[in-house]
């Protein structure tokens, strides 16, 4: 099965949200977190995503659309 | 190479073979060359270093590969140069420009992608390929060239035609329908499933590594030490960390006798993560989507980003956020003065400069160098609204009013 490594990085009003459960519950996904750190004001998660292609991409719209920064775990490739 | 170790995490500290991996399995943390020091002690020297290549290869004990193999254009040893005259408008009398336009392809992209492609043909692999829109693309493509292998650089298709033609004059570049966004995901996709040496993907490792030499230089064209403040553009945050962790590494050997530099970050305000974070006095930068003048420094999603930060914070240094329109102020500052012409990161490393100056962050006698880290030739379009052109008729007549302003009865 297809695996995608990103960061979640949620602002201060989606802390209080369990969205990597609504996202398991909601899409065909395993979610399996590696690393993180949350406080009051903010919060990133960097985990593993398994599952078709597919509903991967359309996971991390769902989860795109409720506010959160998803971003690749390599950072950005395309460089200066 | 004996003096390697291991790859290490940065985050948990497991130790993984050399190979050409970039990601710690266990936490996803980034990996990177771990070195015996004190095997590197008992060969290195500072004769051993100025009887070396005039290249980065002569810091080769401290690289990741070796120097015999050396996928080399002659990258590295770049000038130092006093800058009085830029020192006197800032009111800074010791005050240095490290001029990196001054490698083959113009950047200090040659740096990193000269240990990647070495590090490449060490792999046995037979394709090297970067993503990129100036430097990364010019570098890798000239250095692919030297080392014989088959190279792709992918570049967006909207991309200025002087930057496409300076990369693909080395035979190699692929042009992408596509925004950035798209071409990052390609260049992920591509990464996982070809058997290829992405210089900032699974390269990454051996790759930064490159730019310790800068750190070496400065320490060694300063007169072995480092200096009380350096000013380095931040994109991903790779070569504010590898000119750190270059000064830590001269100083535990004993080449030099401490590294105590104030490392400042100089971002663009359509790009600011990083300096944004130790503004705000985060520790993990926000993702921003970029919209700058300061193309090389678009990186909205910097991987070392968290890692600048934190040596910002010990280091006591400082990030700047510079508006857009200070950039052409800079490049123009720094060509006016000292008769160097940037590229628009060197823009963002004088104007940071100045600002820095200006508060009171570095004093008037405190050695301070800033990083330009490559030509202006190559984003010409960034100066243009910024100067004036004078045009005469051919004859001293029109010469003496245009030009010397007299009055001609």
């Amino acid at each position: 099965m297809p695996l995608r490594r990103v960061t979640f990085t949620f602002s201060t009003g989606l802390i209080q949200r369990p969205l990597i459960y609504e996202l398991g519950k909601k899409f065909e996904i395993v979610t399996n977190i590696r690393r993180a750190e949350v406080d009051h004001e903010e919060g990133w998660v960097v985990l593993e995503l398994e599952g078709a292609l597919e509903e991967i991409d359309r996971g991390l719209k769902w989860v795109t659309d409720q506010g959160v920064d998803v971003t690749a775990l390599e950072g950005d490739i395309m460089a200066g | 190479m004996p003096n390697v170790q291991s790859l290490r995490c940065k985050e948990c500290g497991r130790d993984y073979p050399q190979e050409p991996i970039y990601v710690c399995d266990f936490c996803f943390g980034p990996l990177e060359v771990a070195y015996d020091y004190d095997a590197i002690a008992k060969n290195i020297s500072r004769e051993s270093i100025q009887d070396g290549p005039l290249t980065i290869w002569r810091y080769d004990e401290l690289l990741p590969a070796s120097r015999d193999n050396a996928v080399n254009i002659g990258a590295g040893m770049t000038p130092l140069l006093k800058a009085d005259n830029l020192g006197k408008e800032l009111g800074l009398n010791n005050l240095w420009i490290k001029n990196d336009a001054a490698n083959p392809t113009h950047s200090f992209k040659d740096r990193v992608v000269s240990v990647a492609s070495t590090k490449a043909v060490e792999f046995d692999f037979d394709t090297i390929a970067c993503a990129s829109t100036g430097n990364l693309a010019g570098a890798t493509a000239a250095h692919g060239a030297k080392a014989g292998m088959n190279t792709v650089v992918f570049v967006p298709s909207n991309l200025e035609r002087g930057k496409i033609l300076g990369a693909a004059v080395f035979g190699s570049v692929v042009l992408v329908n596509g925004n950035y966004d798209d071409v990052n995901r390609l260049c992920s996709e591509l990464g996982d499933d070809r058997r290829w040496a992405f210089v900032n993907i699974n390269m990454r490792p051996y790759y930064s590594e490159g730019s310790k030499s800068l750190g070496y230089e400065i320490a060694e064209q300063l007169g072995w030490h480092a200096p009380e403040h350096v000013i380095v553009p931040v994109a991903s945050g790779s070569l504010f960390t590898k000119v750190y962790k270059g000064l830590n590494e001269f100083a535990e050997l004993g080449l030099i006798e401490s590294a105590d530099t104030k490392m400042h970050i100089a971002q663009p305000a359509g790009c600011s993560p990083v300096a944004t974070a130790w503004v705000e006095g985060q520790t993990h930068p926000k993702p921003v989507i970029p919209d700058t003048i300061a193309k090389s420094l678009a990186i909205g999603n910097p991987a070392d980003g968290m890692y600048s930060v934190g040596i910002a914070n010990k280091t006591e240094g400082s990030g700047t956020i510079v508006p857009e329109n200070e950039v052409a102020e800079g490049m123009k500052l720094l060509a006016e003065t000292e008769g160097i012409f940037t590229e628009t990161a060197g823009g963002v490393v004088i104007s940071t400069l100045r600002k820095l100056a200006r508060d009171g962050v570095i004093g008037p006698d405190e050695e301070t160098v800033a990083l330009i880290t490559g030509t202006g030739l190559k984003t010409i379009e960034a100066i243009e609204d910024t100067i004036e052109l004078k045009t005469i008729e051919p004859n001293v007549r029109s010469f003496d009013e245009i030009v010397m302003g007299a009055a001609v009865s």
